[in-house]
């Protein structure tokens, strides 16, 4: 079966004032919480946060912050999340350079009327019904943010029991090298 | 050669209990002295300390000890040591942690935490310190296992004492100090395993060379020397570099003693309460040097207005610094010394500064500290008190505060000649300051004379610690500018609210300080007239075995000038009544 082009979306990347940090920090207790917290106590804004192992090493972590760079210059962002001894490396993301990819899961209440419309609207974004009973279905979508976000608009027409997602993680474009926003 | 090689492969393994390691790791990165007070979480490590030969000085109240390890570290160059026991014990020493963070003093906190087994439980005595302190540390640590604690210690004076100086915690479960290790020491900083952790960088020549030309075409310009020169024991470097390009110098409250206050480049310090010709010549320079300063607001007045037509050269160990307040025109993350030591190679130097210190001058002649004739009845001028006791006080003697009125006049009055000789509370402005610090500072140089300017408000929050001094020896010499106030608010309420004087009144008489020193141990004098004042201030320079108190009654309606209003331009800056006719 043929899937088709996965729907990026009108706009396919983040807000210009949206930067992204694609941070490489210990993977230690508690090292979330200081990046969190700074981003408390110093009034930046965050966006969206994804954490994960980072590569192979379960020595590392990559935690991809989207920032409002509206919210504190980036400079300082960046220069005071370096300064927490568990950030081991800082890269910023520009907008225009960022491949973005999010991952939603939504449950759907279903009934003989609506779901082959929603069977349409699943083929149309290149979602994926990923568990289905009968009076619901829950389908997945891996994507860009915006096409996220034309699903989830999309979805507003039908009854959502439960809709998640998990914040974006990046990578630069092939030939868009992520800055390293903390040369040092 | 074979006794050689038998003697390198048989390596002796020490088993230690994790407390003994604790102690063991204090020793091996020299700590001379610890200041703490003991309780359940910590007991374990108390234990092996009776044999060590680290000192400990037992403290009456657990902020007393972390005020003691920075004045100590800020006298010395060498980190402070607390250790205290978990929950109240480690939550007493939250606001020195606070106050050594905003001063970037380098500080081990160590605190015992309930057992492994009990984190998470809401324990006896367990409170989330690591989670507390998050925001107030460069960095903690939660350690895991006993085989950790000598990384942890190890890596806890590594952090404190490089890069930008601050406080480490390090939280030490019990049980972790009570199970067994096999003793070992990092050998490296490769050890000490931490990755993100780079403080030295090197000094980026492009930048350094940026600079030097704007020195070499700047007609007007200021050295801005913040408490980073200090911390880099700088002070020889900025003196020749100072001198030979013959630019004027200020130091902020941070850096008094950086630069000799007798040196005819000096003047004095800038911001809220700082001199005029200090605060008018970074507001008229071309070209404003900061080196290890912040632009912190009590200097920078209202931001937009301040310093308008310079450029700004910012030299800092610590990079976020730049641009947070001030844009930089050239920034370099380098310690000063290193910095001023690469210009000074160059010969950077301004053309022509003669009609620059035409116009400094003039406002040096114009605007001098002065205060009011001291009267011969009636309440001392603290102002003359700080005089007074400056005058007979040996070369070289440490000078603590704490925070309020007294501080302003002692910064503005003392003057200080070398560095390490001013220490107070900038960053957090923690009433209560001024005598434990005193104490950590004597602790730490037993051969100065060590005298902390206190006020009657601050002395009743800390005060209970000359307790400590006297029953350790250390005698120091606290001189409470007694003017019955909470001056400094009372000064505030006194100019922006209509004299309206709310909940700042504190009683000359209630406590009598005289009784109080006394029921510690220590001398108290009284003085209320000027010759009761030089009487006491010649008794107290005669005693040196015990802490001496002087309860100097002094005149509460004095206020503290020259003055930038909060928030205000430092071009509106308010002078001395006595001079406002001349303006
Ligand atoms: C712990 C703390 N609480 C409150 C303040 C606010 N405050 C700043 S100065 C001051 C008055 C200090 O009074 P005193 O020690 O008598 O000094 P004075 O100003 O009279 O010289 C107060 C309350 C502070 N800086 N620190
Ligand atoms: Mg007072």
């Amino acid at each position: 079966m043929n899937t088709p082009e996965p729907f990026l979306g009108a706009t396919s990347h983040t807000p210009v004032r949206h930067h992204i940090l694609s941070v490489l920090v210990e993977n230690k207790a508690g090292v979330l919480a200081r990046v969190a917290g700074l981003f408390a106590r110093r009034g930046f804004n965050i966006y969206s946060l994804a954490v994960a192992p980072a590569e192979t090493k379960a020595r590392f972590s990559r935690i991809t912050i989207v920032v409002d760079a509206e919210s504190a210059p980036l400079e300082q962002i960046v220069e005071q999340l370096d300064k927490l001894v568990n950030v081991v490396a800082i890269s910023d993301i520009a907008p225009k350079d960022a491949l973005e990819r999010e991952l939603l899961l939504a449950t759907i209440k279903t009934d003989v009327d609506n779901r082959t419309s929603l069977l349409d609207v699943v083929g149309n974004y290149g979602a994926a019904i990923v568990d289905v009973d009968a009076g619901s279905v829950t389908l997945m979508l891996a994507g860009t943010p915006a096409a996220c976000d034309e699903l989830e608009r999309e979805l507003e027409s039908y009854t959502t029991l439960e809709l998640h997602r998990t914040g974006r993680v990046a990578l630069p474009r092939l030939g868009k090298a992520a800055v390293a926003a903390d040369p040092d | 050669m074979g006794g050689l090689f038998l003697y390198l492969t048989k390596r002796i393994i020490v088993q230690l209990t994790g407390a003994q390691a604790l102690i063991k790791s204090l020793e091996m990165e020299g700590v001379e002295v610890i200041f703490g007070l003991p309780g359940g979480a910590i007991l374990p490590v108390y234990d092996p300390l009776i044999d060590s030969s680290v000192r400990h000085v037992l403290v009456r109240h657990e902020q007393g000890a972390g005020h003691m390890a920075e004045g100590y570290a800020l006298a010395t160059g060498r980190p402070g040591v607390a250790m205290v026991t978990s929950g109240p014990g480690a939550t007493n020493i939250v606001t020195p942690i606070g106050n050594a963070h905003m001063d970037s003093t380098p500080l081990v906190v160590i605190t015992g935490q309930v057992s492994s087994a009990a984190i998470g439980t809401d324990a006896f005595q367990e409170c989330d310190i690591t989670g507390i302190t998050m925001g107030i540390t460069k960095h903690n640590f939660l350690v895991k296992s006993a085989h950790e604690i000598p990384r942890a210690v190890a890596a806890a004076f590594h952090i404190a004492t490089t890069g930008r100086p601050g406080p480490v915690l390090v939280d030490v479960p019990k049980d972790i100090a009570q199970s067994m290790m096999e003793w070992w020491y990092p050998a490296s900083i490769e050890e000490l395993d931490l990755p993100g952790y780079h403080p030295v960088v090197d000094l980026d020549a492009d930048r350094v060379a940026q600079a030097i030309e704007l020195i070499r075409v700047a007609e007007r310009p200021v050295l801005y020397v913040g408490g980073g020169t200090l911390k880099s024991h700088a002070s020889a470097q900025l003196l020749a570099f100072a001198e030979r390009t013959g630019m004027p110098v200020v130091t902020t409250l941070m850096a008094r003693g950086a630069f000799p206050d007798s040196h005819a480049q000096h003047l004095g310090m800038p911001g809220m309460h700082g001199m005029y010709a200090a605060v008018t010549a970074i507001q008229k320079c071309d070209l404003l040097i900061s080196l290890g300063a912040r632009f912190d607001d009590r200097v920078t007045g209202k931001i937009p207005a301040f310093a308008p037509h310079a450029k700004v050269i910012h030299v800092d160990i610590d990079k976020a610094e730049f641009n947070k307040v001030r844009r930089a025109d050239v920034a370099i993350r380098s310690n000063v010394a290193a910095v001023l030591e690469a210009w000074d190679a160059n010969q950077a130097s301004p053309q022509n500064l003669e009609v620059w210190w035409k116009e400094i001058n003039a406002w040096r002649e114009t605007y001098p500290l002065v205060y009011d004739e001291p009267a011969v009845e009636g309440l001392l001028r603290p102002q003359h008190v700080i005089e007074s006791i400056a005058k007979a006080a040996a070369p070289g003697t440490i000078v603590t505060s704490g925070v309020g009125q007294h501080q302003m006049w002692a910064s503005q009055f003392w003057k200080f000649e070398e560095p390490g000789t001013w220490i107070n509370s900038g960053g957090a402005g923690t009433m209560g300051f001024g005598v434990p610090a005193a104490i950590g500072a004597k602790a730490g140089r037993p051969d100065r004379v060590v005298w902390c300017i206190d006020g009657d408000g601050c002395f009743q929050m800390t005060a209970q610690e000359l307790v400590t001094a006297r029953s350790e020896g250390i005698p120091i010499k606290v001189a409470i500018l007694n003017n019955a106030y909470l001056g400094m608010v009372r000064q505030w309420q006194e100019m922006f609210y209509d004299e309206r004087y709310s909940e700042v009144y504190l009683s000359p008489d209630l406590p009598d300080y005289v009784k109080w020193a006394e029921s510690m141990g220590c001398v108290g004098l009284r003085a209320t007239n000027i010759e009761e004042m030089h009487a006491a201030i010649a008794t107290a320079n005669t005693i040196n075995d015990v802490p001496v108190v002087i309860d100097f009654r002094t005149d509460s309606s004095e206020k503290v000038f020259p003055m930038v209003a909060a928030g205000a331009s430092n071009d509106d800056i308010m002078v001395h009544p006595l001079q406002r006719e001349q303006s």
